[in-house]
């Protein structure tokens, strides 16, 4: 193999009482697709932060086309053409496409004024509309970004970085928020840049993907390289036990289910989703206790819609929804989770944790002013903390201490600690929103297993997902949501990828088909 | 009511509008980047006194001999520097040290307070040091003899037409430079910002303080175009007007300009009403006028840029707009009534319009999403 692009020799950084990367060695050859697999918190994000200039390392050298670099800050990594695509995205949603392209590095016209000077939109918009075309990227440089869909904004980071002259890309889990379709998209376009002779670092948790796109697999775990691997010579089963340390059921197992009486009845149910646009358009479905009733869908179909309006976050238009046989459709909601409603939202930062407040705070977010967390209005630290303790042991949350702000977790174990703070109070319905979006194998096997727990506990669950996997794996019975309308419902049985996908892509089956709920 | 009346109307309103628009551009520098400012009544304070100072003082060291314009020059310049002092102190507190930021310009204003009561005590009532005098008003040729438009906008102290000129200069920059676009992006998403290279501190800092010159500039107004000496407390909270002239235009410099031309012609209104020449209730009739067709305005401009389709709204925006016509109409053809009103009373108007903004407004506008957060690099 010749000269590497880009290699990382001893690596070693750390965060107060935690070692994130050790003595990591790591090579990408010119031409490469190179996947970086690790459980959560493994390290992955904060090695590529060192090499994009974000982090600066306590200890290593980063070897540049063979050539020793200093990396201060993200101007020096981009001048040495690596570019990356952050886990969350690193877009100015007031901001047009362009003003994103351009921000840092500003093409300007007339006078030169310095900073000062009068910027020149309509250039850099033809340079990017150019690029986008030549590889496949179509976006729209006048949009705005808060306008753009998950997938469009990935393929503006994209695009950003190849503006900036990007010859090494790193992609920070570029598919957690993806459908499927959207998925392969980017697989094409990953395809292209190396065809061009770009190189690329991929950070995921689906193991398929890495075996379908990678040239090589680097496996990270509690911060040092456990081994590197190719997709040949492995298979998914050997990369989750390489992960996590163990051997890792990818399967779920669960018995049969023992439907009880409904605990969630929603009757032409009608939302509006921010724009004002009808979002949900009568909606209906009974969930039992004691059963996993999943929703399969394309993200942006109305989930996030239908979960807000159950759960009390966005006001309903029309229709009626019953939890526990106690109309709730216009109750607040605080008081929809004292009817024993849990909720797994789908964007842990906006709805599910609040970044500042230390970990155990986060976790009694909805007792806290009930017993034992409060007595006579004043707060129990003791307990909040003791319930901290037993939960983070219990949910295997990687942390260094229940006093730890939620915002300095990993993506995986914030998501954790969610989980953590939903099942571990005593309710009737779970409602989770992407649940496992971001996890690693092993938190993935962990979460699904207390899912079926809490089945089996006699526990209603609602599952939206867009995992199909997941929902194929999980559900008792499932439903597909496509433009606000649920096309079908059926038992898992009688479910198979090839009939959902179809549902999904809003493809109606003859009327003689569809299961009777 | 005449012409000459109201061109002398919209004229004083020009003049009060001027350090309200200097101190919400202050405020527009500094938390378009994303740092809180509720310190302009601070540094105006502070510019207002060492405009004094400075042109005081330069005056005798110059023994007189210049003419008197070098040492209002001078005043101009010591209150931006100075005000610009100030700033940098709210800077390395809510940047450097990440104090709560209101809790730093609360800090900073009674300070200034502290200290320029403390100076005027000790050194220049004492002295009884009195002005230079103030800038003479320049007639721009041509422009200032239309009629109306003429008197209103182009016979006046070039404080004022330097305000113009600087609202036009931000609006632009803010929107069409590349110093307005790490601005914007520094005080919307700093780590976004952070990673295409952008240093936020950095940015933070020199905006900060920079705007802390022009709320200098607003305060030397008050002296050098107004009254011609320092007063204690001086400012009367046109800082606190600022903010939310700056709140109320929506973090826009031409935004912030309408609304303190709002709040400077109350301030008009009500001086012309402590004057006694003006018929209260008429007048005041006028004032609910305008400012319910301003607010109807407002509302509908905002209403086409967010494309919303709801038809209540849309008769409420009707109604609104024809009660103002209503009045402006009742105020200009009745006989109104003579009432004393208490001066004091008037003189609380330009407050009272604040609140009714303030209550109107406040909830629609979205501030820069990074304000008031300290940033964190990791
Ligand atoms: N800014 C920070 N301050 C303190 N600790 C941090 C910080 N960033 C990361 N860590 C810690 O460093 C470790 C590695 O985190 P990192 O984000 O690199 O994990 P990751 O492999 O990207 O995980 P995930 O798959 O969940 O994104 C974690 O234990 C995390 O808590
Ligand atoms: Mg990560």
């Amino acid at each position: 193999m010749s000269e590497p692009v880009l290699r990382l020799v001893g690596i070693s950084k750390r965060f107060p009482g935690v070692l994130a990367n050790d003595n990591v060695d790591f090579e990408l050859a010119p031409g490469e697709i190179h996947a970086l697999l690790g459980e959560n918190g493994a390290g992955k994000t904060t090695l590529m932060n060192v090499v994009y200039g974000l982090y600066k390392q306590d200890e290593g050298q980063i070897f540049i086309d063979g050539r020793q670099v200093e990396i201060h800050d993200p101007n020096d990594a981009l001048a040495r053409g690596i570019g990356m695509v952050h886990q969350h995205f690193m877009l100015v949603p007031v901001m047009t496409v362009t003003e994103n392209m351009m921000l840092g590095h500003e093409t300007t016209r007339g006078l030169r004024l310095g900073l000062l000077s009068d910027l020149d939109p309509d250039r850099v918009a033809e340079e990017i509309k150019a690029l986008g075309d030549k590889h496949g990227l179509s976006i729209d440089p006048e949009a705005y970004v808060r306008d753009l869909s998950v997938g469009e904004e990935q393929r503006v980071e994209i695009v950003k970085a190849l503006y900036r002259g990007a010859e090494v890309l790193i992609l920070d889990e570029p598919t957690a928020v993806l459908t499927p379709q959207e998925a392969e998209d980017l697989f094409s376009i990953m395809r292209s840049l190396i065809a061009e002779g770009k190189s690329i670092i991929f950070i995921t948790h689906k193991l398929k993907e890495v075996l379908v796109i990678a040239d090589r697999i680097t496996v990270l775990r509690d911060g040092r390289v456990v081994g590197t691997t190719e997709p040949s010579k492995t298979t998914e089963a050997e990369l989750a036990a390489m992960m996590v340390g163990r051997e890792v059921i990818l399967q779920v197992e669960k018995g049969p289910a023992a439907p009880g009486e409904a605990v969630l009845e929603v009757q032409d149910l009608q939302v509006r989703d921010l724009r004002e646009q009808m979002a949900i358009r009568g909606v209906s479905f009974t969930v039992r206790a004691g059963e996993i009733f999943g929703i399969a869908g394309v993200q942006g179909n109305g989930q996030a819609e239908l979960v807000e309006a159950l759960t009390g976050l966005t006001p309903v238009e029309g229709g009626h929804i019953f939890m526990n046989g106690q109309e709730t459709t216009h109750l607040r909601p605080r008081a929809i989770t004292e009817t024993g409603i849990a909720h797994v939202p789908e964007d842990r930062h906006k709805h599910g944790l609040v970044l500042v407040y230390p970990l155990d705070e986060n976790l009694v977010l909805q007792t806290y002013y009930l017993p034992p967390f409060a007595k006579r209005t004043f707060l129990q630290p003791k307990e909040v903390r003791e319930n901290a303790i037993r939960l983070i042991q219990e949910f295997d949350v990687r942390t260094p201490s229940v006093r730890t702000h939620a915002g300095s977790l990993s993506g995986g174990n914030q998501q954790k600690v969610i989980v953590a703070r939903e099942l571990s109070r005593d309710i009737r319905l779970l409602i989770a929103n992407q649940p496992t979006r971001g996890l690693d194998v092993g938190s993935i096997e962990f979460i699904h297993r207390r899912i079926v727990e809490k089945r089996d506990e006699g526990v209603g669950v609602l599952l939206v997902s867009s995992e199909l996997d997941e929902i194929l794996g999980l559900s008792d019975r499932i439903a597909v949501m496509y433009a606000g309308e649920i096309l079908a419902v059926m038992p898992a049985e009688e479910a198979t990828k090839e009939r959902l996908g179809l549902l999904m892509a809003g493809v109606r089956e003859a009327p003689d088909s569809i299961a009777a709920d | 009511m005449d012409s000459v009346f109201f061109s002398g109307l919209f004229f004083l309103a020009l003049v009060k509008a001027t350090p309200i628009a200097f101190g919400a551009m202050a405020g527009l520098m500094s938390e378009r980047s994303g740092v809180i400012n509720i310190a302009i009544e601070g540094m105006m304070l502070t510019g207002a006194m060492m405009a004094f100072l400075g042109s005081v003082i330069f005056n005798d060291l110059t023994g007189g001999t210049l003419p008197k314009i070098y040492s209002l020059l001078a005043g101009l310049i010591v209150a931006m520097i100075s005000a610009a002092l100030v700033a940098l102190l709210h800077a390395v507190f809510s940047i450097h040290y990440k104090v709560d930021q209101i809790i730093s310009g609360t800090v900073i204003n009674l300070l200034s307070v502290g200290v320029t009561n403390f100076v005027a005590n000790a050194y220049i009532d004492p002295r009884g040091l009195a002005g230079v005098g103030v800038f003479p008003v320049i007639n721009i040729p041509i422009l200032s003899e239309i009629p109306l438009i003429g008197r209103i906008f182009f016979s006046h102290q070039p404080l004022v037409y330097l305000m113009l000129i600087m609202v036009a200069v931000l609006q632009y920059a803010l929107f069409k430079t590349p110093w307005g676009l790490r601005t914007r992006a520094v005080g919307e998403h700093p780590r976004a910002a952070d990673t295409v290279g952008i240093n936020v501190n950095r940015r933070r800092y020199i905006n900060v303080t920079l705007g802390g010159a022009l709320a200098g500039i607003g305060g030397a107004f008050l002296v050098l175009e107004s009254v011609g000496r320092f007063q204690k407390l001086m400012t009367t909270g046109r800082g606190f007007i600022a903010l939310a002239a700056l709140i109320f235009g929506k973090w826009t410099s031409v935004g912030a300009l309408g609304s303190a031309l709002l709040f400077g012609f109350a301030e008009a209104l009500g001086v012309r009403l402590q004057l006694g020449d003006v018929n209260e209730l008429q007048a005041l009739a006028l004032l609910a006028g305008i400012g319910i067709i301003v607010l109807a305005g407002a509302w509908a401009v905002l209403k086409l840029i967010r494309r919303g389709a709801d038809q209540r709204r849309n008769r409420t925006i009707g109604i609104l707009a024809s009660a103002g016509l209503a009045s402006i109409a009742a105020a200009l053809l009745f006989d109104w009534p003579s009432v004393e009103i208490p001066i004091q009373f008037l003189g609380l108007m330009p407050y009272i319009a604040t609140v009714l903004v303030l209550a109107g407004f406040v909830g629609r506008a979205i501030p820069p999403a990074a304000i008031g957060k300290p940033y964190e690099k990791a």
